[in-house]
């Protein structure tokens, strides 16, 4: 489907102004139903599946079921997604299982530091970008002799 | 009728957008409007942690020069796009990228994101240009340093962008709404800079019913840029360039790590391989026919022409990819399972960090790649300026590097002053990928600050009707469907509007048919694109009775209208355009040829913002590089 909410497990986010699943779907389809309080997807046919949903909600309420008009079912592909890596189990539709671990980023959450640590040139006038030439590991920029 | 506020944010750079681009143009901008006390705003529809072409992630960096280890030259690359593009594209601009492109990826390895490297500690390269990264988190490292750098109050999200503010001759904020509450918002600034990606769902996809989210191109990318700068009144240029990736079917997998690290085949359900059987169809492309790696729209269309003669399925033969790597250990059986461990990791590792689908639909077919081969195909047309693709706006090159007819001023300023493009949302230069579309952001966020020191333009001053006019043209959507709704016991069907959901489908239908899509084998001509010009012309005027129940709605309304202009410049300009140059993209029938005399040049189009009248124009190809012989042709 697309992502679909398991009712048992959603807590609406426990009623804060905006829920998390709705606060990173990069299409706007997340949304809580008011009176159950469990949020859902008003536009199955508009998902790229693109877990975002998927890998914030803290309570993992969310999966996919694969695209009804050309998917088989039985299958689910699974993330556990930490601060440096994600854990996928990949079920097949005939029992096989994989399991994959990846990581995902080397720095503590927060910590991108914009010039990345080069010195910055402060010439507005040249064709050099503010954490260049050291940025690129070359004396200067290239231009045209 | 609901009360709907009106907030005016002032600043001084606009940053439209909150994707690739968009981050390198505020991480750069940042620090030069530091230097002169300017501010830096950015709006975008979504989260920006997880917006864009990059939302679920990628898996390799596909551009990288290498220009610190002597890898490749600024050359090397523009040959490479060049030649990619059947000889039409902007080498200043693409000489420019690739001279900072590496820079943009050294931040972002010290911003955090895994790039792998072997065991002498240099980068592992997918292909010449591409690199592996576990680039799951991509996007959200490249959002936090874009963060870091304005300042988490400067970022409007989940803010949609309508259009363009025009004073005259400049650009001067945009105007859009809140998905989330009932503000309007007026952006005025001293420059804007565009970068709302490319447009997908613009041609009917393959996929018809709860699939069709699964285009190749994300969904929520549905020609913002391309509306905003057309109404600016910018002159577009390259907008018959589509893009039609050869995928693994129905889920779209990527193909590259079964082409590359596999060393897989494609073949037909014959076993004939298409790459080699229809060598001789190349001559009819020459030069481009010869040159190497082939063109990717070659590709396709090779492929294509065994499609068209009955001879699919096509199938990646990943069977036989591995039963040769087998072969290849079969005296070391230990040593074979440790490379396919390896191999099989990351084969799937391709698939979770950047289409996961694929891996559902793999696991739901139980789809053992040693055993059986898995069907490859052409996806749907795309507009993607930054990947395969060309299209976007003409904009100004380098001081230093362009001719002097490409040459206005300011780098990646379009033809409106105080209006940058960056990104997908400029054109003519390819193959820029996500780290090319950083890098070019950096470079126009730089070039718009510079702008803003050297001109000191001023805010416009808005008149409450102008607000108000803007405000009831954004809004009608909800007042049609306010005004008719009890007209029909269903809501769906209702004489008085249209609601955005049949619109797309009606659009999606004249360009499937007429334009040249799925359903057409890509193919097209005169007759079909004045047809579809005409089905669009009806299609424009029931723009103004779209029906929205809500806010969500409202956003849809705006995404087709966008769209829909998406298609127009479209159409034109493969109208005008009398020849086929990228066969396995588009086909005009009438034209079946290359036609090197007469259209060795860019296509340009400009609509009049207030008449609305359509001027299309040609444009000289002028090199950077002395012109590429034969023997650089072949050998670039
Ligand atoms: C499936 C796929 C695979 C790819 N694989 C690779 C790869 O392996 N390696 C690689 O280097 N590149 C890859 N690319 C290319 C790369 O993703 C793009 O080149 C890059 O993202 C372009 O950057 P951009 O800023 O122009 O657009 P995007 O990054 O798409 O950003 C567009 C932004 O505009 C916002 N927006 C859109 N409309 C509006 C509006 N109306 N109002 C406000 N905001 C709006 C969006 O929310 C988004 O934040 C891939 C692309 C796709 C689609
Ligand atoms: S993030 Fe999870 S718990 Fe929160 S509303 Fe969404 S589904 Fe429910
Ligand atoms: S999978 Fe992605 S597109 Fe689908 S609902 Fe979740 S966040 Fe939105």
């Amino acid at each position: 489907m697309p992502s679909f909410v398991n009712p048992e497990k959603c807590d609406g986010c426990k009623a804060l102004d905006s829920t998390a699943c709705q606060h990173i779907c990069p299409n706007d389809l997340m949304v809580l139903d008011k009176e159950t309080m469990k949020a859902y997807n008003r536009e199955p046919e508009m998902c790229w599946e693109c877990y975002n949903c998927v890998k914030i909600c803290p309570t993992q309420a969310v999966d996919v079921r694969g695209y009804a008009d050309f998917v088989p079912m039985g299958a689910s592909v699974v993330p556990m997604r930490s601060t440096d890596a994600i854990m996928w189990t990949v079920r097949f539709r005939n029992g096989n299982v994989k399991r994959f671990k990846f990581p995902i980023r080397t720095t503590p959450e927060g910590q991108a530091e914009p010039a990345g640590g080069w010195p910055t040139e402060p010439d507005l006038d040249s064709p050099v970008l503010f954490t260049e030439p050291d940025s690129l590991g070359l004396p200067a920029v290239w231009t045209r002799n | 009728m609901r009360d709907i506020k009106t907030v005016v944010v002032d600043t001084d750079l606009l940053i439209l957008g909150g994707g690739m681009a968009a981050c390198g143009a505020a991480v750069e901008a940042a620090h030069w409007a530091k230097k002169n006390g300017l501010k830096v705003t950015m709006v975008d529809k979504a989260a920006v942690d997880r917006s864009g072409a990059v939302a679920m992630g990628l898996s390799a960096i596909n551009q990288y020069v290498g220009l610190r280890d002597g890898q490749n030259t600024v050359k090397d690359y523009v040959d490479y796009v060049r030649n990619d593009l059947m000889g039409v594209t902007r080498e200043d601009l693409v000489a420019n990228i690739a001279r900072h492109v590496d820079s943009t990826v050294h931040l972002f390895e010290k911003w955090g994101l895994p790039i792998w490297k072997d065991e002498n500690g240099n980068y592992v390269h997918e292909g010449r240009w591409q690199l592996m990264i576990n680039g799951e988190s991509y996007k959200v490292v490249v959002a936090e340093a874009a963060k870091n750098a304005i300042g988490a109050d400067n970022i409007h999200e989940r803010i949609f962008i309508v259009g363009p503010l025009v004073d005259g001759d400049r650009c001067v904020g945009a105007y859009g709404f809140s998905v989330r509450e009932d503000v309007f918002y007026v952006f005025r600034s001293k420059a804007t800079l565009v970068a709302m990606g490319g447009a997908v769902h613009v041609f009917k996809p393959r996929s018809s019913g709860e699939g069709q989210g699964r285009a190749w191109y994300p969904p929520w990318n549905a020609g913002a840029s391309t509306y905003f700068t057309l109404k600016a009144g910018a002159e577009m240029t390259c907008q018959e360039v589509r893009f039609i990736p050869v995928r693994f079917k129905d889920a779209y997998g990527p193909v590259g790590a079964w082409f590359l690290l596999f060393k897989s085949r494609a073949t037909n359900a014959f076993g004939g391989e298409y790459m080699q059987e229809r060598r001789d169809e190349l001559t009819n492309w020459v030069p481009y026919g010869h040159v190497k790696p082939m063109p990717a729209n070659l590709r396709n269309y090779l492929m294509l022409l065994d499609v068209m003669e009955g001879k699919g399925p096509i199938y990646m033969r990943t069977e036989e990819a591995i039963g040769k790597l087998a072969e290849q250990y079969k005296d070391d059986p230990k040593a074979y399972k440790k490379k396919m461990k390896e191999l099989e990791s990351e084969a799937w590792e391709d698939f979770l960090d950047m289409t996961i689908s694929q891996a559902i639909l793999w696991a739901a077919t139980n789809t053992a790649p040693e055993e059986k081969p898995s069907e490859i195909a052409a996806a749907e047309p795309y507009f993607i300026g930054s990947h395969s693709g060309a299209s976007g706006a003409w904009v100004s090159g380098p001081e230093d590097l362009a001719p002097a007819e490409y040459f206005w001023g300011y780098e990646n300023m379009s033809t409106v002053k105080g209006l940058f493009c960056a990104g997908d949302a400029s054109g003519a230069s390819s193959h820029k990928f996500s780290s090319g579309s950083h890098a070019e952001g950096r470079i126009a966020g730089k070039a718009a600050v510079k702008y803003i020191v050297r001109e000191n333009p001023t805010l416009p001053t808005l008149s409450d009707e102008t607000v108000e006019a803007l405000k009831e043209e954004v809004y009608r959507p909800l007042a049609n469907f306010e005004a008719n709704r009890t007209g029909t016991t269903q809501p769906d069907v209702n004489p008085n509007y249209i609601r955005p959901k049949m619109f797309m489908m009606r659009l999606q239908k004249i360009m499937d048919e007429y334009a040249g899509g799925v359903s057409a084998q890509f193919t097209t001509s005169r007759p079909m694109l004045e047809r579809g010009l005409e089905l669009l012309g009806f299609l424009k005027e029931d723009s103004e009775k779209l029906g929205a129940e809500d806010l969500h709605e409202l956003m849809r309304c705006w995404e087709n209208v966008h769209r829909m202009y998406q298609a127009e410049a479209h159409v034109r300009s493969v109208l005008f355009r009398e020849e086929t140059r990228w066969p396995g993209y588009y086909f005009r029938a009438d034209f079946p040829n290359l036609d090197e005399a007469n259209w060795h040049c860019f296509v340009n189009c400009k609509l009049d913002p207030v008449t609305g009248e359509w001027q299309m124009m040609k444009r000289p190809i002028l090199h950077v590089f002395a012109p590429a012989s034969d023997h650089e042709l072949v050998g670039g």
